[in-house]
């Protein structure tokens, strides 16, 4: 393999992807196993104190910390889904998306020839055709929140539809919601039939089902709608809109993580997993990707199955780059916003 | 290794504490330390020092004092010195003390993690996170105690002079556990810190100086176990607290057997951990992580023998082994680590022979390929499948980082298999169906249940064993009732010394009765609500006050007892029957007295003079009253630990007590031993006094016509010294109660070690049995329960 491939951050299969050494492929649809849903057990105190352990249990240093921030660039997706969203905003942000870091702290991490950038750039499906202009010849995948987010409540069809024009307007990953009802009445077929709609519409470009967990409110609810968005074909699962009260949160997290390495011991089939909202701190960051290691191991900490969903991080992790790199602390401003 | 590089392999790189602080503070002592006695440091009178080594290295880290006998003696005085202007002070006073340490090890928090981390091998994360918070946390929970002293143990007094030992799994909070109950009753200490951990206790006493505690109130000295054995044979302490090996409790418990000191005993365990098919099983794998892997798996409470329903066992093992691949074994005083380093190379050998033992016997090992550093004494994390009840590994404290695995088929099951055990510390039950949960928790013979967790630990809840896991409690209201003393108990007159060798039992005297009415009454043994025959086919005449023939008495001899005991752990449904129905039996029992009153206090009379027998009679039936009303009215508490959780503190009986009634008033003496005993649910074999045992004759047919359940109490009459021994030995007996001479509650104390069982004597001091404020009520129940704590979260 050649160094030079190896080494950048668009080659998003390094390696086979794997689970306690059994090889896994990507998702696809099967059929729903309500024995699957009905069988969940999640003790929220449990999970909690699982949760905390997890921060405090692991933290990296020097070198490996600012490696490990790197990391948390490469699977970011740079966000912007506010009601203020207007076409500059949108090509500023993928100005950062191209270049995350400034060219001194590259040069001094030494990292030039990993071609940083971030995993993808999120979008309102109104900004997918700007992004996609801005991103050109960049490798960077323009995502597109469709569906109908972030309520998902508007009309199946024009739900289905919505997704069609940001694959035509050229998105290369779609991020649904599911209709967080379905989950409280327990119609996990329901459930099944709208994210495999979904999922049949998008094809083979990567989809990411949003759960809502913020409004989903209770642990094992969580779990229960990864397992049906998993078995829909879903190649990505993902916490939150970003919109809820609270959005992610180690122990949702940790219930979606545990969610996809059964899924996986049971199919033999990976499938991704997107915390967003909420994500702000360089901290943070490494608290995911520790979670994501210790829980799924090293296959799980690249683009391809790990992101975070996030706008402000990339500041706080610039920040404490500069700060490895000069060894004093660094402010905001001098450092181009997104 | 690049950044680049590093960008890609993505493994944890060094996270290293600084110990520098930690470093400087040892240098500032010169890597040498004395004897903390009477406010000073106090060079040893021996003159010998042993050294005391990081486990991750086996470096030296200082050089400690051992305190010889003439140490102890020096630091037994300058508590005694200290202890009158101790206990004048106010409880407002002494809290302030307990507060300022609890401010100091705050402020000086760090310092005593890594110090605690250096001298034990735990992971700075569990010393920083866990030990050192818990530590604070109970100096001020403990602060607040001396604050409420008077008003919440009115009546109450502290111990005296305390004797302390402690061990080196959690050394610096072994030491909070042990010295701040006793400095808020009003005690003052000498504690042995363990030969391996001696260092933070001794930074600990440096704390207290800058506090100002008064001279000669803590007294730490250091040293193996001749040390131990100073603080345990010196004859000016009161009280010895303990904490470590049943082997070594056991020979406290024979040390002090001739003594009155008071003991607790915080011993070993074997606890079970209990995985039902409906349990949330990535979070019990995680309870397993906390379980036997948090300290490397040196925790007396923690969860060694997993239990799993058998339908998710290869399931669950699976999960398990998969999590310990991504344990990190290394430097203890890196922050990324979860596993450091075994204590000494001892444990880590005891540790491997127990392990290799456990394969012999046919268990399958696995441990994870993951990397040992190359210098120190590190145990890879193991689980045992394939184990037996009969193992070595399933019964044997290993006091390692090894899991036991074993299955289970149904709750019954799991309820006897968890309690397959001479210990009974702690159990970590796991189930998503509460009523499964704490169906087990009520059931299974522990201290501390933790319902979904494990290793939980505040210092309001209290802690401590079941049968050989020790008695007493730590933290909480019951943790303080361990250093105090009711105050009337010190105004009572002495005991007798000696066992009254009353004529009553000699069995070359079978000469024939003379003739008498009394005669014809037959008395027999009362077991399993039956009366008997003694198996010795003898019987022996009782006497009254004036020589003339009362009666004749059933010789009883061991295999009555056998018997007796037998029926009385066959009747342990008694402690499940609710607290209304006990109390209606009582009350029963009452009303059958009254009717009988006279003719038994007439029958009495001989024995103790009419208007003795009047008064027993009378306040029997009031006792039996006062007994009744508080069988539902003994109860526990709700604790709120931090977190989500409640914790139920509940009293349960302790099983069956053997009781050695006191001669001074037959029937009252008697009847104010057996009724806590039995309101609370245990069950009782009760030797009545040879001064008047044909009572047991007035007291079955009274229990036969109140619906006393057979077996709940059994009278066995004979020699009480000889019955006493057979009790105290029997293992079937889980505590003995001695309300007799010096004599026989020594004997009693030293023939009960063999299955720790709990003993509850007079201490050298004569009850009187007609006082209600010393004879009846909370003290008595005290010793006829035992404290478990059930740790319930909750949240969805």
């Amino acid at each position: 393999m050649a160094p030079k491939s190896a080494l950048s951050t668009q080659n998003t299969h390094p390696a086979p992807v794997t689970l306690h050494g059994r090889s896994l492929e990507p998702n696809r649809r099967i059929p729903l196993n309500l024995d699957w849903v009905e069988e969940v057990r999640v003790n929220t105190s449990a999970v909690e104190r699982r949760s905390l352990t997890h921060t405090a249990r692991r933290t990296v240093k020097k070198e490996t910390q600012a490696a490990w921030l790197l990391r948390a660039i490469a699977c970011m997706d740079l966000t912007t889904l506010s009601g203020d969203d207007s076409a500059e905003r949108v090509r500023r942000l993928c100005a950062k998306a191209r270049n995350p870091l400034q060219r001194h702290l590259v040069e001094a991490l030494g990292i030039e020839d990993l071609h940083l950038t971030v995993g993808a750039v999120c979008v309102y499906h109104t900004f997918v055709e700007t992004a996609v202009r801005a991103l050109e010849g960049s490798g960077i995948p323009v995502a597109a929140v469709s569906a109908g987010f972030p309520a998902g409540l508007s009309p199946l069809a024009e739900r289905v539809e919505e997704i069609r024009r940001s694959l035509e307007a050229g998105a290369q990953e779609i991020d649904i919601v599911i209709t967080r009802a379905h989950v409280f009445n327990g119609d996990w077929h329901a459930l099944y039939d709208e994210v495999a709609a979904f999922k049949d519409t998008c094809g083979p470009v990567h989809m990411k089902a949003i759960l809502g967990t913020g409004d989903l409110m209770t642990l094992r609810n969580v779990a229960r709608a990864s397992w049906v968005a998993m078995m829909a074909g879903a190649d990505f699962i993902k916490t939150s809109t970003g919109k809820e009260s609270v959005n992610a949160t180690l122990p949702v997290s940790l219930t979606m993580v545990r969610a996809i390495r059964e899924y996986a011991k049971r199919t033999g089939m990976a499938v991704g997993f997107k915390p967003a909202g909420g994500i702000r701190t360089a901290k943070q960051s490494l608290d995911w990707l520790a979670m994501m290691k210790d829980e799924l191991g090293r296959s799980w900490l690249e683009p391809s199955l790990f992101r975070f969903g996030a706008s402000g991080m990339l500041a706080d992790i610039e920040r404490q780059l500069e700060h490895h790199v000069t060894g004093r602390y660094s402010a905001t401003y001098r450092h181009p916003i997104a | 290794m690049s950044i680049a590089e590093k960008f890609y392999t993505m493994e944890y790189g060094a996270a290293p504490e600084d110990p520098k602080e930690a470093v400087q503070w040892l240098e500032r002592h010169h890597r040498r330390f004395d004897a903390f006695i009477d406010g000073a440091w106090v060079k040893p009178a021996g003159g010998e020092y042993f050294e005391t080594s990081d486990p991750s290295s086996g470096d030296p880290i200082a050089e400690v004092a051992i305190a010889n006998a003439a140490d102890v003696d020096a630091a037994v005085s300058a508590a005694r010195k200290a202890l009158p202007a101790w206990q004048a002070l106010s409880g407002h006073q002494r809290a302030r003390y307990l507060y300022a340490l609890a401010r100091q090890v705050q402020k000086h928090s760090r310092r005593l993690a890594v110090l605690e981390t250096m001298d034990n091998g735990k992971p700075i994360r569990e010393s920083r996170d866990i030990d050192i918070p818990l530590v604070a946390r109970h100096f001020y929970h403990h602060a607040g105690w001396a604050q409420l002293l008077e008003s919440e143990f009115p009546g109450y007094t502290a111990c005296g002079v305390v004797g302390q030992i402690i061990p080196w799994n959690f050394p610096l909070l072994m030491f909070a556990w042990k010295v701040a109950p006793a400095l808020a009753a009003g005690n003052t200490v000498v504690i042995k810190p363990a030969e391996n951990t001696p260092l933070t206790a001794l930074a600990l006493a440096e704390l207290a100086m800058e506090i100002g505690l008064p001279a000669g109130v803590l007294n730490i000295v250091n040293g193996g176990p001749s040390t131990g054995q100073a603080i345990i044979d010196h004859p000016g302490i009161d009280k010895i607290a303990f904490t470590g090996s049943t082997e070594v409790g056991r020979i406290i418990r024979k040390a002090t057997a001739p003594t009155h000191k008071k003991l607790s005993l915080e011993l070993g365990g074997k606890s079970p951990f209990v995985v039902f098919d409906d349990a949330d099983l990535d979070s019990a794998v995680e309870g397993l992580v906390d379980a036997i892997w948090f300290n490397q798996g040196q925790v007396c409470c923690a969860g060694s023998r997993l239990l799993v329903q058998e339908r998710v066992a290869e399931t669950l093992y699976a999960k398990v082994r998969a999590r310990m691949e991504t344990l990190r074994v290394g430097h203890p005083l890196d922050k990324a680590i979860d596993i450091g380093a075994i204590v000494s190379p001892a444990q880590l050998e005891t540790i491997r022979r127990m392990v290799d033992a456990g394969v012999a016997e046919g268990a399958c090992c696995w441990q994870p390929e993951i990397p040992l550093p190359a210098k120190g004494s590190y145990f890879r994390p193991t689980l045992l499948t394939d184990v037996h009840p009969t193992a070595t590994v399933a019964q044997m404290e290993i006091f390692g980082p090894v899991l036991a695995a074993m299955t289970f088929r149904t709750p019954a099951e799991a309820v006897e298999l968890a309690n397959n055990t001479v210990y009974g510390l702690a159990a970590s039950i796991w189930s998503e169906n509460i009523n499964v949960a704490l169906d087990l928790a009520a059931q299974v013979k522990a201290g501390v249940v933790w319902v979904n967790s494990t290793n939980q630990f505040d210092a309001a809840c209290g802690f401590g064993g079941y049968r050989e896991s020790g008695y007493g409690r730590e933290g909480g209201r019951e943790g303080m009732l361990e250093y105090l003393t009711p105050k009337w108990l010190h105004t009572l007159p002495p005991a007798p010394a000696k066992a009254s060798d009353s004529a009553t039992a000699n069995e070359d005297d079978d000469a024939p009765a003379s003739a008498g009415a009394s005669i014809d009454r037959t008395v027999k043994q009362y077991i399993g609500g039956k009366q008997a025959r003694p198996d010795s086919g003898y019987s022996f005449p009782v006497y009254g006050r004036d020589g003339e023939l009362l009666g004749e008495a059933p010789l009883g001899n061991r295999k009555d007892i056998r018997n007796a005991v037998e029926a009385a752990r066959a009747a342990s449904g008694w402690a499940r029957t609710t607290a209304h129905a006990r109390a209606q039996v009582l009350h029963y029992l009452a009303e059958n007295m009254i009717q009988r009153r006279d003719e038994i206090a007439h029958r009495l009379a001989a024995a103790v003079g009419e208007e003795s027998a009047a008064a027993e009679a009378d306040l029997s039936i009031e006792r039996i009253f006062a007994y009744a009303a508080w069988t539902d009215k003994y109860e526990g508490v709700v604790h709120h630990p931090p977190g989500r959780n409640i914790t139920i503190a509940m009293p349960e009986p302790i099983g069956a007590i053997g009781i050695l009634a006191p001669s001074e008033a037959p029937l009252l003496g008697l009847l104010s031993l057996v009724l806590p005993a039995i309101a609370m649910g245990n069950t009782v074999v009760a030797v009545p006094s040879e001064r008047y045992p044909l009572i047991q004759g007035d007291a079955y047919q009274l229990l036969d016509t109140s619906d006393v359940p057979g077996g709940v109490v059994n009278l066995v009459a004979g020699r009480p010294a000889e019955l006493a021994k057979t009790l105290a030995e029997h293992d079937g007996i889980d505590a003995i109660w001695c309300f007799r001479s010096d004599e026989e509650a020594t004997a009693v104390r030293a023939a009960s070690i063999g299955n720790m069982k709990q003993v509850f004597t007079n201490d050298g001091h004569a009850y009187d049995w007609f006082d209600r404020s010393q004879a009846e009520g909370r003290w008595f129940l005290q010793h006829a329960t035992q404290v478990k704590n059930i740790w319930v979260p909750y949240g969805e």
